[in-house]
């Protein structure tokens, strides 16, 4: 028995007070989701931007015709900074590719293969021996034939192709993402392509 | 003198502590009563958790330390490295104790957990603080390997060109996951970036906020008594039991921390023992992914699973590869669900010292295995190892000239003369005794069917070097062995 001017325990209820602590509560809830999204949305966007767009960039790599860069039958290393790359990339934009001159086809087209050093099996660099005229990787021994195809070891599947290119005489290559199994140069993921550019190879001579 | 100096310190001691109140919450923690068996001798089973925390801190400051030089920049990564090794003083002994320091971390993680599943302490009502546990192990092996690839050189750029691989073969999903683990199309800046806050501030947040959670639930549901023959465990009973045990027991400060205060501090000492002598990993080649002739190799703690990854046969590869580390996990995290009841001495678990003891022996195993990798051919080795004399001192001309094939083809990448060059292929040393002539120009031709191990080579050797290497093969014997004949000429193979 309290006294009727002794202040009420905080808890009492009384007939005011419920409307005003839900009301409370919900402008409390509110200005939170409101908090919350101010900064949500925000942060969200910029995770999901590190997730950038894969622009199509070709890589000239040189006159079709100077024998010195393509010698007929002879596969090649060569190494050009990779467009797909940060300013502060440093040496790791480098990228290689092993291109082999195969001279001209039937229809007096320059023929060429060109393989990514990126090796099938786990993306480790294959080196090329021409006195046996195949890969080899250093990793868990995987093993290709001059023509790309997988000879030995682990790898599932031959070396990846690199789209190519003949412009205005010059041989030119598509700069290549990280390949794998399941996006490789030449038939990448649409996974990782959503809302992407139409993909314009160009002509394969 | 002396009692003014105890007066003083009375008073300042007794102003912080009447407003930090630390008697009455740290105190009782530090304080809280642990069975009298763990205080006494067999508390030596104790000290690893401890030890592996201490590693920690040792990481935490040396990690702190080494941020303020390092440049997680992929241009300027290496550089830093570099300066940090030869200009910055104790640069060097920094980035050896935190590797060491690290490898250390994860010993004792292993060690702890291997004590903790022997004893069976991760039993009712410990099951919480297992499981904390296994992720704290998955977290530092995280921290291993990010920490690899900040090392930026070419083993940091080919590990995470592997790990990308691995992921990019999940269903469906793997190109995204690809992406968003090295942070774009490529391997290059970005991922250096996301590694490093990866290491910096993600992990170690974690790491931090169940390593509390883990400390939390030893104090709240106390340390295990060391296990007895017969006294299995009773969810039912248990707590009871423990109750009155501890009700004799010891306090933690004191024997129980002295014990852990003594092996850290040992540990520690090894550590910086090693970190002196051995010296800072790396950083090693230049993480320009244009020089062949990398040789990419992952520290230590992963050497198991690179074994792993070269050994499994090629059907279940991807399987070993994603489901396989998953299974062990989830493996790991049932096993206080599977036996959450009954004995805990090793001595009456058989299954778990087997399982200890077959679990020990195939990671050793297969880290041996990952060290020497005999399955990588050797790139070096047809232009830097030589034939061994013995082999060609009584050879003929002709097999002279094979011998120079054998050497100029490559194959010594794959097969080793008495025990030198690569190990991929079988060593040639006698293989005229197990091979004639005809069975040894088909496998150079055509490779070994069914596209096993050895490359079909047809192509590539004209008849006079297939003459000459083949000369020189079959002259490969023991002295006084013949040559191999297909028995009787008559039956083939
Ligand atoms: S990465 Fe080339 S064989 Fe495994």
């Amino acid at each position: 028995m309290s006294e009727p001017t002794a202040p009420k325990p905080a808890d009492a209820p009384t007939p005011e007070e419920p409307t005003r602590r839900s009301a409370m509560l919900w402008i409390t809830g509110g200005v939170g989701a409101a908090a919350a999204a101010a900064v949500g949305v925000p942060v969200v966007g910029f995770l999901a931007g590190a997730v950038r767009a894969r622009p199509i960039d070709w890589v000239p790599i040189g006159k079709v015709t100077d024998a010195a860069l393509f010698p007929v039958n002879e596969t090649r290393l060569h190494i050009f900074r990779n467009p797909i790359h940060e300013e502060w990339d440093g040496d790791s934009a480098k990228t290689g590719a092993y291109i082999r001159n195969l001279g001209k086809d039937d229809k007096g087209q320059e023929q060429f293969w060109v393989f990514s050093m990126i090796c099938a099996h786990l993306g480790c660099p294959v080196t090329w021996f021409p006195q046996s005229a195949l890969f080899m990787c250093p990793c868990h021994g995987g093993v290709y034939y001059e023509n790309g195809d997988r000879a030995s070891g682990p790898p599932p599947r031959g070396l990846y192709k690199m789209p190519w290119r003949i412009k205005e005489g010059v041989l030119e290559v598509q700069a290549p993402h990280l390949p794998t199994l399941q996006d490789t140069l030449e038939k990448p993921s649409d996974v990782v392509q959503l809302g992407i550019i139409k993909r314009d190879r160009g002509e394969r001579a | 003198m002396k009692r003014i100096l105890k007066a003083v310190a009375n008073t300042v001691g007794g102003w912080f502590e009447a407003r930090l109140r630390l008697k009455e919450s740290v105190m009782p923690i530090l304080e809280h009563p642990i069975p009298a068996g763990a205080a006494g001798p067999k508390g030596w089973w104790y000290v690893f958790g401890s030890a592996s925390m201490t590693l920690l801190f040792l990481q935490i400051a040396t990690g702190i330390g080494l941020a303020l030089v390092y440049v997680p920049s992929a241009d300027q990564a290496y550089q830093s490295l570099e300066y940090l090794n030869y200009r910055q003083p104790f640069g060097w002994f920094l980035r050896s104790i935190h590797y060491w320091s690290g490898s250390g971390m994860v010993v004792m993680v292993v060690v702890h957990m291997t004590q903790v599943f022997l004893h069976g302490s991760y039993k009712y009502p410990r099951e919480l603080t297992w499981i904390f546990g296994v992720c704290l192990l998955l977290l530092t092996l995280g921290m291993a390997f990010t920490g690899q690839v900040l090392r930026w050189d070419a083993d940091a750029y080919w590990g995470v060109g592997v790990g990308a691989s691995m992921a990019g073969r999940v269903p469906v999903a793997g190109p995204g996951i690809v992406e968003l683990l090295i942070g774009g199309p490529t391997i290059g800046a970005s991922t250096l970036s996301r590694f490093f806050a990866l290491h910096v501030f993600i992990i170690p947040g974690l790491l931090l906020a169940l390593v509390g959670g883990h400390l939390w639930l030893v104090i709240t549901r106390g340390i295990s008594e060391p296990p007895v023959p017969g006294q299995p465990v009773d969810p039912k009973t248990y707590d009871a039991k423990y109750h009155e045990e501890v009700k004799k027991g010891k306090p933690f400060l004191g024997d129980a921390m002295t014990k852990d205060a003594l092996f850290s501090s040992l540990v520690v000492l090894v550590i910086v023992a090693l970190a002196a002598i051995i010296g800072p990993k790396g950083p090693g080649g230049l993480p320009d992914p244009t020089l062949t002739g990398a040789n990419p190799r992952p520290d230590w703690p992963f050497l198991w699973l690179f074994g792993l990854l070269s050994l499994s046969p090629a059907g279940l590869e991807t399987f070993v590869m994603l489901a396989f580390p998953a299974v062990l996990v989830v493996c790991l995290l049932l096993v206080p669900f599977v036996s959450n009841r009954g004995e805990r001495a090793p001595s009456r678990r058989p299954v778990a010292v087997l399982v200890v003891l077959v679990g020990g022996t195939t990671l050793a195993v297969l880290t041996y295995e990952g060290m020497t990798s005999p399955w990588s051919p050797q790139m070096g080795a047809w232009s830097g190892d030589t034939i061994p004399t013995a082999v060609v001192k009584r050879s003929t001309p002709l097999e002279l000239q094979g011998a120079a094939v054998f050497q100029n083809k490559n194959c010594r990448n794959c097969h080793a003369l008495e025990g030198i060059g690569g190990k991929r292929g079988p060593d040639l040393s006698s293989v005229g005794v197990r091979l004639t002539r005809d069975q040894l120009i088909d496998q150079i031709n055509n490779g070994t069917p069914g596209g096993g191990n050895m490359p079909a080579y047809g192509k590539h050797v004209r008849p006079a070097e297939m003459d000459a290497m083949v000369a020189f093969l079959v002259s490969l014997r023991p002295e006084g062995q013949p040559p191999a004949k297909t028995a009787g000429q008559t039956t083939k193979k």
